[in-house]
Formats: C-alpha cells, structure tokens, sequence
C-alpha cells in the first residue's frame, strides 16, 4: 500500500512542474551540429562549381545503391578557372534508400559531399523522393552558409587554392632556377 | 450420441499477433486455451526477417556496420561493436586505448536506454500507463547525447574498424556527467513509481518462473539468465575492451520469475552509471583510430567474438575468404534463444499473463528474425 502511495505522490508531484515535452510542429527542438541529416553537395565558391567530380566512389560505397552520378569534362578548366577536369553532370539521390549512415561523406576524396541538417523531407509522391543535382546544391550552399562548414582538404579541393598553388609551384620553379646558385650555397651547417 | 458429442469441451485456439502492441514487434503467438489457462503455445516468427546474414556477404566490412545497427535497434552501439571486434581480432589490431573507452560508455548508456525502454514497455505490458513517459523522458536525454556525438540518434553507424569514426565533442565528459546526475534522480523516481506498487507485484511476482538448470539448457544469456541466480556476465567472465579494468558488480536474482528480471534491470542500470563514472576518469587522451588501411581486408580465417548486449550474450562467428567482404557472418542473437523457453515459461499459465511473460524476457524482433 505504502509504495503504491509513493507512485502517487511522485505522478502528482508533476502536476505543479514544468513539461518537458515539445509540441513538435509549433516547437523545434534545437539540432546538434553533428547531426547527420540529408547528404548535400557542396558548392565551391573559388571557382563557382560543384566539389563534386563525378568520381562515383560514394555511388560505390553506399551500403543501399541509393545515389547515381555521371561526370563530364569540365568547360571551366579549359578556361583555366579551375582545376577540375571533370566535374558532376547529373546526380541523384533517392531519399527512400537513403539510411544516413555517411559512408559517402567518409570516402569522399573531394570534400563534396556532406550531411547536412535537412531532415523534414516528407512528401506525398513517390516519385518525389529522387533529390536531383539542383535540390542537392541548394540544400549543401544552406548547409554551407549556417554551418561555416571548412573543407578538410583545401589544398587539394578548393580550386582557389589549388590553382594559387599550381602557378607559384610553376613561376617560383622558374624563378628559382635563375637564383638556385644564391639560395642553395648556404647551407644549415656552413651557416653558423 | 450426437448430443454428447457437443457437449464435449474444446481447446479454443487464439492467436496473438503479428499486429500486436505487447508482441514488441510483430511476433505471432499461437495459444491453445483451456478456459482462462493456457495449455499449450507456438511462436511464429520471421515476419521481420532481412536476410541480415546473407547481405553481410554482399557487403564491404565498413557496410556491414550499418546491418548490425539494424539488428538490435534499440541497442545499436552494442551491436556494432561486437562486428567490429570481430573485424579486429582477425586482422589483429590494436584499437586505440581512448577509443576503448569511448565504446565502452557509448555502449553501457545504450544499455541503460534499452533498459529503460524495457522499464516503460513492461509498465504498459503489467497494465501501468504512466511509467513509460518517465523512462522516454529519461531515454531523450541519452538520445541527445548519442545525437551530439554520433551524429545520428538511432542507426549511428559510429564505431569503426579499429576505433571510433570521430572524437567525442570537446563537451563530452561534462554533458555525460550532467547527464548521469539526471538519470540517477529520474531512474530514482521511475523506481518509486512502479518496482514495488503492489499490483505491479501481484502481476509479476512467481509469474514464468525458470530455475538456473533449465535456463541454461535453453541457452539464455544476459539478464534472464541471471535473474535465476546464475551469475554469467560476458564483461567479467571473458572481458573484452577495457571492462576489466573496471569495478562493477554483476547483479543476481534468485527466483527467476518475471519481477526478477524487471529488478535485475534496474539494478543493471545503476551499474551501468557506476561503469560510466569510472571510464570518464580513467579515459586518456590520444588517437582514437588505428593506423589501417582505407580498406579492411581481413586475413583467411574464422573468428568468433561475443559481447554482453543489454538483452544477453551476442555472438558473432565471422569468416572470411582474404577479401574485402565477408565470407559469412552467422550471429548469435540473444533474443532468439530467450524465446526458446516460451513454451516452458508460458504452459499452465493465464492468458493475461502471457503478456507479462513475453514482454519480460525483453526480445526485439529485428535481433530475432535477422
């Protein structure tokens, strides 16, 4: 009897505390920042493209077959704007197979793609699951501008970078032939 | 003569399941009853069945992670980890010492959310509505920390082959501990609620008892197994990771019946913090990934691992060819062998109590079926 009138007392206590519950569409709860949403692409802005190369090791990798990718050559870096050769044509992720587990974002050699914070994907038509290479964009430049996501590889990824990189490895080559005798004589031990 | 003939008694045939609420999940129970009291049960199951074990063989060893979370979904940490120690024994690495300890408290406070889960359910199965709110309420708080460092709530997808996929955020050790402040108070008050409220008591108590002799010969494990006295625990009888390096007790019951195994789970729960407390000040700094190639490729061979999961004695018996995938995976699942005594447990008892019974031995159908 006695502990039966614990249970009470502990139900009744709550009436006079505050709910812990959310009303859900009214209310968001606040998301984590490592929270593993929709995958997006991601868009780098150095040179107005897509990271994404079509290189389909994450269309490999993912555990559902879930995503499709095709590449072409890349018109951008026949003008010497970027450093891609090839770069993303179509892609597309059905959202009905995806599982979120981020396979694709860990194999990915290009920092393109991401999970982003997009969750309420709900829909009425099927056919309306497949995200193509547009609503991917748009979903990774939101992901991009709220998260101030960094690359982790900009050296080899961003194209600003990249091709700042590739003109000083060409100009100091030439310049340092010319004064190679000048910075190769002193040595670190004839120095001191 | 006709006229004796209908007057003869008949079992009555009731089936119980697959779309029912107390079946956690869809498992079909077939009874023959005898008046209020059951004579005889069939367990029908594989309606959630994946071919989990046959897709492992189609998968790379970094895909079949994402399987076992799927297995036993409630529990999912546990479950990768015991994949992946398999993975590891073959190849024989050596997993970083702060990795070792992350799994272990990502996995005891899955432990302690599958428990709760089960504390909730097995109020609503006994017939008590209010407690499960409370045990959501305190399950939320561990999801939100599984949330903030996995990524993901449920499905994590977290361990790796050789570690963790990423360092716990920099605010770890503070929000668990936070954290276990307010699961001790709120396990506290669920305790109160409902352990010793005596219908609760007289729902449970001497209902589908088993003593230890029978219990081993069906091959239970984990709580059910030691709510009859033995005191089997795969975390000290074969420790693996850093669990011998911690002090916690083993919790035993006696009688074996339905209540003994709900308050062996609420003893665990306790034990879980305590086990939680300890890796927090023992975890060191360093990497928290072993140096290994981007692909695993297990060297020929067959291994077998187990891990105490929260429901028992998970087994994984992995072979594996030299190649990237696996050349079979057969899992050992907890669930499955605690609903081997079901016809045992359930034989002569009323048909209320069935419900009492099956939600006490704590299975998930996604564990079971595979």
């Amino acid at each position: 009897m006695l502990a039966t009138l614990k249970g009470l007392v502990t139900t009744l206590a709550w009436a006079f505390r505050k709910p812990v519950t959310a009303q859900y569409p009214k209310q968001h709860l606040p998301i984590q920042p490592r929270y593993m949403g929709f995958p997006a692409l991601l868009w780098d802005d150095t040179a107005g493209e897509p990271f994404c190369t079509g290189c389909m090791v994450c269309v490999r990798e993912c555990p559902t077959q879930c995503m499709k990718a095709e590449m072409k050559d890349n018109p951008l870096q026949q003008e010497g704007k970027s450093h891609r050769r090839k770069i993303i044509e179509r892609f597309e992720i059905n959202w009905n197979r995806c599982i979120l587990c981020g396979i694709c974002v860990e194999v990915c050699n290009f920092d393109a793609i991401e999970m982003s914070h997009v969750h309420e994907l709900g829909g009425y038509a099927r056919a309306g699951s497949r995200v193509t290479l547009q609503e991917l964009l748009k979903y990774g430049r939101e992901f991009q501008e709220r998260s101030g996501w960094k690359p982790s590889n900009p050296e080899k990824n961003v194209a600003g970078v990249a091709l700042a990189k590739e003109k000083e490895k060409r100009q100091p080559a030439a310049a340092a032939s010319r004064s190679e005798p000048a910075s190769s004589n002193p040595s670190p031990g004839k120095e001191s | 003569m006709t006229t004796e003939k209908q007057q003869e008694t008949v079992e009555l045939l009731l089936n119980m399941g697959p779309q029912h609420p107390a079946t956690h999940g869809v498992f079909r129970m077939v009874l023959w009853i005898d008046g209020e009291r059951v004579v005889d049960v069939e367990p029908h199951i594989g309606y959630l069945h994946r071919g989990s074990e046959k897709l492992c063989e189609g998968e790379s060893y970094a895909q079949i992670v994402t399987l076992f979370d799927r297995l036993d979904y409630i529990a999912n940490f546990n479950n990768e980890l015991v994949v992946c120690r398999a993975a590891e024994k073959l190849m024989g690495v050596e997993v970083p010492e702060r990795a070792q300890y992350i799994r272990v408290i990502l996995c005891e406070l899955n432990r302690i959310a599958s428990h709760l889960l089960f504390y909730g359910t097995y109020g609503l199965d006994a017939g008590a509505m209010t407690p499960v709110l409370y045990a959501f309420r305190e399950r939320e708080r561990i999801q939100n920390l599984f949330e903030a460092v996995s990524g993901a709530r449920m499905m994590h997808n977290f361990f790796r082959i050789g570690g963790v996929n990423e360092d716990v955020p920099p605010d770890f050790g503070q929000r668990v501990r936070r954290i276990m402040g307010e699961l001790r108070r709120g396990m506290e008050e669920c305790d109160r609620l409902l352990s010793f409220n005596e219908i609760f008591l007289s729902r449970t108590r001497g209902i589908g008892a088993i003593d230890a002799e029978t219990a081993i010969d069906y091959g239970l494990t984990g709580p059910n197994l030691r709510a009859c006295g033995v005191p089997y625990d795969v975390r000290k009888d074969d420790p693996y990771e850093v669990y011998d390096r911690l002090e916690f007790d083993v919790p035993v019951a006696e009688h074996g019946d339905c209540w003994d195994r709900y308050w062996l789970r609420v003893q665990e729960m306790y034990q879980s913090l305590h086990i939680v407390e300890q890796c927090l000040e023992q975890m060191p700094e360093g990497p928290v990934m072993a140096q290994l190639r981007r692909i695993a490729r297990p060297p020929k061979g067959e291994v077998f691992v187990h891990c105490e999961n929260p429901r028992g004695d998970l087994g994984v018996y992995l072979v594996s060819d030299g190649g990237p995938k696996p050349y079979r995976v057969k899992v050992r699942p907890p669930s499955f062998c605690s609903l081997m005594p079901l016809k045992h447990l359930m034989r002569g008892c009323y048909v209320a109590d069935c419900v009492v019974i099956l939600g006490s031995i704590d299975i998930v159908l996604g564990e079971v079926d595979r």
